[in-house]
């Protein structure tokens, strides 16, 4: 508002989300902290019976990190900025408020119910939608909340434009309701039957069918859940953070609908030599390298934010944080394409230059920006300085070097064992067998498990320093300055 | 243009719902009845062997293991003709994977034996020295869930007509017979004690002579249908 009347935000939920986002964030990287080194140092998978098994944990640690820790992220971002840049409180709807609250505490039971059914082995099998119909349901009903949501206070608001941060979370909101709804189309067979367990479903699509639903949203939930509402953030946090403009509207415009358009034909890449029609890998594998110019387009916009105030790089290590990750997602969105190029696909495909890939991502982007946006809340939200910047310095020095030995290490592992599986001697025979290109990768999994670890360790002192803010920072009287966007 | 979009927040959704759903109406819609015509020979799995596919899915063995055999020589030399799109016909969920940390399984069943499998899920590195695999010791303790898998069956036959209690090949018998639930467990029990009479585990003979199913003979079944 423009004259001088100062809205009175409702941080509640946001708050709320934030100790989610630390919780299953140290739950998921845990797990996979235990997962590599499990890789490394297989007695590891005997410490408790079954439930302590690789098999069961992978899918604990990617749904823990993409659906604990990621949306918690996610919504946090969301209950802080919708308001603001719309200009409105939570508090001036009491209905809103009250959604607000059923989606906070539908999310985290869902998320409790995961932890422990995934443990027990009740799973789909299909990546990043393990979960069985029953938690389907529920998060279609939580997700559906967010939506009345993020609606109901743009259908109040005071400013007229929606901010870029709120294209994108209407994008994500969309585009995971309709890939959720669709891929996770399942026939209840304990209920239909009378047999059997009665949370158990059948697909309700067959093979080479499944595959392509099953990547259609694989790809795309990562581009919706770990893409789109990460750009929310960083056109929100990044200019308010350094004070300047965001640089190009046009360059927003193509970047946004560009993405839109070309992500949702990416999943193909996922599938290149396999049992899907010719044509479908094709456009998987072009509409990737397309996929180059909005990725870069978003990337280099907040790059160039920047322009002529770099300097912040050097006294503001949040500014450093988000740069950082911009720059991982630059780095990201050129791997993805490459490695969906058909000759490079078959030898990347199946090896661990896959999880190196996905790891450079989340980690370097995906979790950097989060972690930025709740330090940059956190004074706001708190009402109190932040506990300690040095110990913010130290993390980010720790965790980058941490995501420079897991990328690496599993560069190295995933083009070893891709070249060894094609390897032929003289005599036209396969020179390794199998296990050769496992034991070869021992020292790759050492070292990605170390940096792994030292990326946990990071987080921890992410937790404190949060912790410390949240009780112990020094009050401040007024909310630190910021500048645009829509200065609040 | 776009700004006039970003001031009407319900034609702003209905254009992005148009952006993102289209690349799904090209691409996913058109081919899905031709996709689904199974290869000749292609049959549903058994109960026995999709209570096995069960206990492989339950231990996400498709996290380490893919089936999916791409049309490489240095694939088809090491693990058999590559893959076609009929043969994955009765596969609900499909099971490609997408890493191979362990080799992979999709003709595994060409190549290796009941005992074989047993030694292995005991102890993985007893049988391939320098295996990163777990042990799965519980296997041959807990018992295999038959009736869900009978449901399963059920509904897929119910609802997709997938071809349980079908003469496929003309010989005047049902190829897959699945029957009540009581037949299809007295044949899932039949299946099982074939496969104990080739295993060395004692107290899995005996469950099996009892008239119980430990998940490990399951799983073998599955592992020696995969061909």
């Amino acid at each position: 508002m423009q004259n001088g009347a100062q809205i009175e935000y409702d941080y509640s939920i946001a708050k709320a989300f934030t100790f989610a986002t630390i919780l299953f964030g140290i739950i998921g990287m845990l797990v996979g902290v235990i997962l590599a080194f499990q890789m490394a140092f297989p007695e590891l998978n005997n410490l408790a019976g079954e439930y302590g098994t690789f098999s069961r944990l992978r899918p604990l640690h990617t749904n823990g990190v993409a659906f604990g820790f990621t949306l918690s992220g996610v919504f946090a971002t969301w209950y802080y900025i919708g308001q603001r840049v719309l200009k409105v409180s939570l508090k001036e709807s009491p209905f809103l408020m009250a959604i607000a609250k059923l989606h906070f505490v539908l999310y985290f039971i869902t998320i409790l119910l995961a932890v422990v059914t995934l443990l027990m082995g009740i799973t789909t099998s299909k990546e990043y939608a393990e979960l069985e119909w029953p938690i389907d349901i529920l998060i279609t009903v939580w997700w559906v909340l967010w939506g009345i949501g993020i609606f109901g206070l743009i259908g109040i608001r005071r400013e007229r434009t929606l901010y870029i941060s709120i294209w994108y979370f209407i994008a994500s909101f969309l585009a995971v309701a309709m890939l959720h709804l669709f891929n996770s189309m399942a026939i209840p067979t304990g209920l239909l039957t009378g047999y059997g367990d009665w949370y158990h479903s059948v697909s309700m699509y067959a093979g080479s069918n499944d595959a392509l639903v099953e990547w259609w949203y694989g790809h795309n939930a990562v581009g919706f859940v770990f893409t789109v509402p990460i750009i929310a953030m960083i056109y929100y946090f990044l200019p308010k953070e350094s004070g300047q403009n965001v640089y190009s509207y046009k360059l927003s415009i193509l970047a946004f609908w560009g993405t839109l358009f070309v992500y949702l034909w990416a999943g193909g890449h996922h599938l290149i030599y396999a049992t899907v029609p010719d044509w479908m890998q094709t456009m998987g594998s072009v509409m990737s390298v397309i996929l180059i110019l909005p990725s870069w387009g978003s990337a280099i916009n907040m790059l160039l934010t920047m322009k002529g105030e770099w300097q912040q790089l050097q006294s503001n290590t949040l500014i450093k944080f988000m740069i950082l990750a911009s720059t991982f997602y630059m780095l990201s969105t050129i791997e993805g394409p490459i490695q969906s190029i058909k000759s490079v696909n078959a030898i990347a495909h199946f090896t661990d230059w896959i999880p190196g890939h996905v790891h450079d991502g989340t980690l370097g982007w995906v979790v950097f920006m989060i972690m930025a946006a709740l330090f940059h809340m956190a004074p706001r939200m708190y009402k109190r300085e932040l506990y300690s910047k040095s110990l913010m310095d130290t993390q980010f020095w720790l965790q980058t070097t941490a995501i420079v030995l897991y990328f690496t290490s599993m560069w190295i592992a995933g083009i070893t064992q891709g070249m060894m599986w094609r390897a032929y001697d003289e005599y036209g025979s396969l020179v390794y067998s199998f296990i050769d290109t496992v034991t070869v990768l021992q020292p790759y999994y050492t070292i990605r498990a170390v940096g792994g670890l030292m990326y946990l360790i990071g987080f921890f002192m992410f937790a404190y320093n949060m912790y410390k803010t949240a009780t112990c920072g020094r009050v401040l009287d007024k909310e630190p300055t910021n500048a645009t966007p829509v200065a609040a | 243009m776009f700004h006039w979009f970003e001031q009407r927040p319900f034609f702003f959704a209905v254009l992005v719902f148009i952006f993102i759903s289209f690349a799904g109406i090209i691409e996913i819609i058109p081919d899905f009845a031709k996709q689904a015509r199974p290869t000749v020979g292609t049959k549903p799995y058994s109960i026995l062997e999709l209570t096995g596919r069960h206990v492989y899915i339950k231990d996400s063995c498709n996290a380490c293991h893919s089936q999916m055999i791409r049309p490489f020589k240095s694939e088809t030399d090491r693990y058999g003709m590559y893959s076609l799109s009929g043969e994955y016909a009765y596969d609900r969920p499909f099971l490609w994977g997408s890493k191979r940390t362990g080799p992979d399984l999709m003709r595994v069943g060409n190549y290796r034996t009941t005992d074989w499998h047993e030694n292995h899920m005991m102890d993985p590195a007893s049988v391939v020295p320098g295996s990163i695999m777990p042990a799965y010791p519980h296997h041959f303790t807990n018992l295999a869930d038959v009736e869900t898998a009978y449901g399963e069956a059920l509904a897929v036959k119910n609802v997709f007509n997938t071809p349980y209690d079908v003469d496929l090949n003309g010989d005047g018998k049902f190829d897959v017979p699945l029957g009540t639930f009581e037949e299809a467990s007295a044949l899932a029990l039949q299946e099982a004690k074939a496969i104990a009479a080739d295993m060395k585990n004692q107290a899995v003979k005996d469950a099996v002579a009892n008239g119980k199913i430990p998940e490990i003979v399951a799983l073998i079944a599955y592992m020696n249908s995969l061909k």
